[in-house]
């Protein structure tokens, strides 16, 4: 397959490393990232209004971080060789310690958390339940299955000081990703020390909007009343993270402007053409500056709840939408250029290959899929937690 | 030390992960060559080259380089007068076939032999997850491709465009100074084959290398000395516009 090229590319230049794949798994880590992030505001900042979606927001937390590593496996050339960066991990680089964040933000914060979390109702539902949900919900309690007031309460304050270390860790685990990219210093369109705390931001404003649409479609899906004052406090709360998010990124613009380095006019020109849609249309015009603006609108006036609706449900379509295209601009837009700054390459995706829009598409509905399956099996409605025969109640939120 | 079965449960694993450390640092061996004696770089001298395209031939023949993917090439620079910040390049197929005639008279034109640099404090064995790319104690970078995941991570490290993925192996591939040659004693492929001796391997350790009285009496750059990649393929006579 020709690709066309502008200018002049080294010869090994002209073809992409990192296709749409490598896009989804920065996107797929910032939902994780952000949604645990709005969790905890709940827990430790106590903010009571974002608490019907708490549960929620773990769960799709959990649900994004499962398929997070998917999208690398099926790029490397080698996948069965992967766990070689556990085995041998290569002190120095970036990218070998994503395995034991990762490992870490699963297994000790996210998995641990939500496990003291339900660990009443499991333990409820392996009482009440028959057959194999029984068996399944036994198993789920790994042999705990005291749930005296004394025990919730100690579940809580575990839970607590988990979320307390899960805060670092999720600004650990998508900082980190953006600095895999900060940190190589051959290519201008990545290397920035602002990166990771932009990742870090950006991933909040995708993990907010993301349970907060996913909080509105269910409650209508399930026909239940949306707490207003819970969208009310989210849809604050994207806004101002959103623009903190959109500084820092008109900062680091500002200082290459500013600057102009050798890379500048290589890299503006590719600003002007290559990315004109996809990065100032898409990104900045209709997936930042249009639902700040919505949001702020709603800050403003004192519009009836179905309108806030509305516009809460588009502003956080097209911050999403914002984010994955500020995702594609940083992975693909840093290949389109030579490091010579001299040409330009075309990123030709293709359909049904290993790293096509085809496995794309169903990488990013997997996480549908597990977050359905999670529900099922631990609704994270505050009205479908089971009661006990005494009547306890859910220590959470007592202490 | 009594190996009781409780131990040796233990050890096992962790000899196993101390091999493969092993095993990652350790380039192809060679008999009578003394890995520490030797510092290996090379010396490019622009002027004498003639853009024939023999070396690029041969890199790919000696190496089995797979076509549209190069280890090695040659870039053709056309700087019309003053405007050194944006100069003309081409490199049609590497220059594999040579150069059509240039057409163009005014300004300068030269070629510029490219190759990985070999670089001290190189970023893509900085990165590589696993350790499969690194510097072997003679200065050569080598990838082992038995280890590399084909991460690509390395590839987009490389400041100079060097690396690639061989699409036969799924695995980074760059120029190794033909190693498997220079450990016998013999030059590289490249440098075998020039018709000008534009391109002359240097061993920096070795005191009676002839590399070392050209430092002395030529001035030489490096690609892209901002880096600090420690590049040990010097260029002589480079332009101030070749990237």
């Amino acid at each position: 397959m020709q690709i066309p090229v502008e200018g002049f590319m080294y010869p090994n230049e002209v073809e992409l490393q990192w296709s749409v794949l490598i896009v989804l798994y920065p996107f797929i880590t910032g939902l994780v990232a952000g949604a645990f992030i709005l969790a905890s505001l709940e827990r430790v900042f106590r903010v009571e209004a974002v608490k019907p979606t708490y549960r929620l927001a773990l769960l799709t937390a959990l649900a994004f971080l499962l398929v997070a590593p998917l999208p690398l496996q099926l790029h490397l050339g080698h996948p069965e060789r992967s766990l070689e960066m556990y085995l041998t991990p290569h002190r120095s680089s970036a990218m070998a310690m994503f395995g034991f964040v990762y490992l870490w933000y699963l297994m000790a914060v996210l998995l641990l958390e939500i496990w003291l979390d339900y660990r009443r109702d499991i333990v409820l539902k392996s009482q009440s339940t028959t057959g194999i949900t029984r068996l399944f919900y036994r198993f789920l309690t790994f042999g705990s299955s005291n749930i005296s007031e004394r025990s919730l309460r100690i579940d809580d304050r575990l839970g607590y000081t988990i979320t307390l270390i899960g805060i670092p860790s999720a600004f650990m685990l998508h900082g980190y990703v953006g600095f895999i990219f900060g940190s190589v210093k051959a290519n201008p369109w990545w290397s920035s020390p602002l990166m990771p705390i932009v990742f870090i931001f950006s991933a909040m404003v995708s993990g907010i909007a993301a349970v907060m649409l996913l909080y509105m479609l269910s409650a209508s899906l399930r026909g239940k009343e949306i707490d207003m004052r819970c969208v009310d406090k989210i849809a604050q709360y994207l806004m101002y993270t959103f623009i903190i998010d959109f500084s820092l990124e008109m900062l680091d613009l500002i200082q290459r402007i500013y600057e102009a380095d050798e890379s500048f006019r290589s890299l503006d020109f590719m600003v002007h053409t290559r990315l004109w849609t996809s990065q100032v249309i898409v990104q900045m015009l209709l997936g930042t500056v249009t639902p700040i603006a919505l949001l702020a609108l709603t800050q403003l006036s004192n519009f009836k709840e179905l309108i806030r609706r509305r516009i809460y449900a588009i502003a956080g379509c097209l911050t999403v939408v914002g984010i994955f295209a500020m995702r594609w601009n940083v992975v693909i837009g840093g290949q389109l250029f030579s490091k010579s700054f001299l040409g330009y390459t075309t990123y030709k995706m293709s359909f049904a290959t290993r790293e096509g829009l085809l496995p794309a598409i169903v990488l990013m509905l997997l996480p549908f899929a597990f977050l359905w399956v999670l529900v099922k099996l631990l609704p994270p409605w505050p009205d479908a937690r089971p009661a006990s025969a005494s009547g306890t109640a859910p220590a959470h939120g007592t202490t | 030390m009594d190996i009781t079965r409780r131990r040796l449960l233990v050890l096992l694993p962790a000899a196993a992960v101390a091999w493969k450390y092993i095993q990652a640092g350790t380039p192809e061996a060679a008999p009578n060559y003394k890995i520490v004696e030797h510092w290996w770089g090379m010396l490019i001298d622009i002027p004498k080259c003639i853009g024939c395209g023999s070396c690029v031939r041969a890199c790919s023949e000696e190496n089995d380089v797979p076509d549209g993917y190069f280890r090695t090439w040659i870039e053709r620079y056309h700087v019309p007068d003053w405007k050194i910040e944006r100069p003309e390049v081409e490199s049609p197929d590497g220059g594999k076939q040579g150069f059509p005639p240039n057409e163009i008279s005014d300004g300068k034109n030269f070629f510029v032999p490219k190759l990985c640099n070999h670089c001290q404090d190189s970023p893509c064995t900085q990165v590589c997850p696993v350790g499969a790319t690194f510097v072997s104690p003679d200065g050569v970078v080598l990838v082992d491709k038995s280890y590399c995941l084909g991460c690509r991570y390395c590839v987009q490290a490389c400041p100079y465009g060097c690396r690639f993925i061989n699409p036969k192996t799924n695995t980074a591939e760059k120029c190794s100074l033909c190693y498997h040659r220079i450990t016998k004693g013999l030059t590289t492929a490249c440098c075998e084959v020039c018709p000008t001796g534009a391109r002359q391997l240097a061993d920096l350790k070795n005191p009676k290398d002839p590399i070392h009285e050209f430092l002395k009496t030529h001035t030489v750059q490096v690609l892209k000395p901002h880096m600090a990649t420690g590049a040990k393929v010097f260029y002589n006579g480079m332009d101030g516009s070749v990237r």
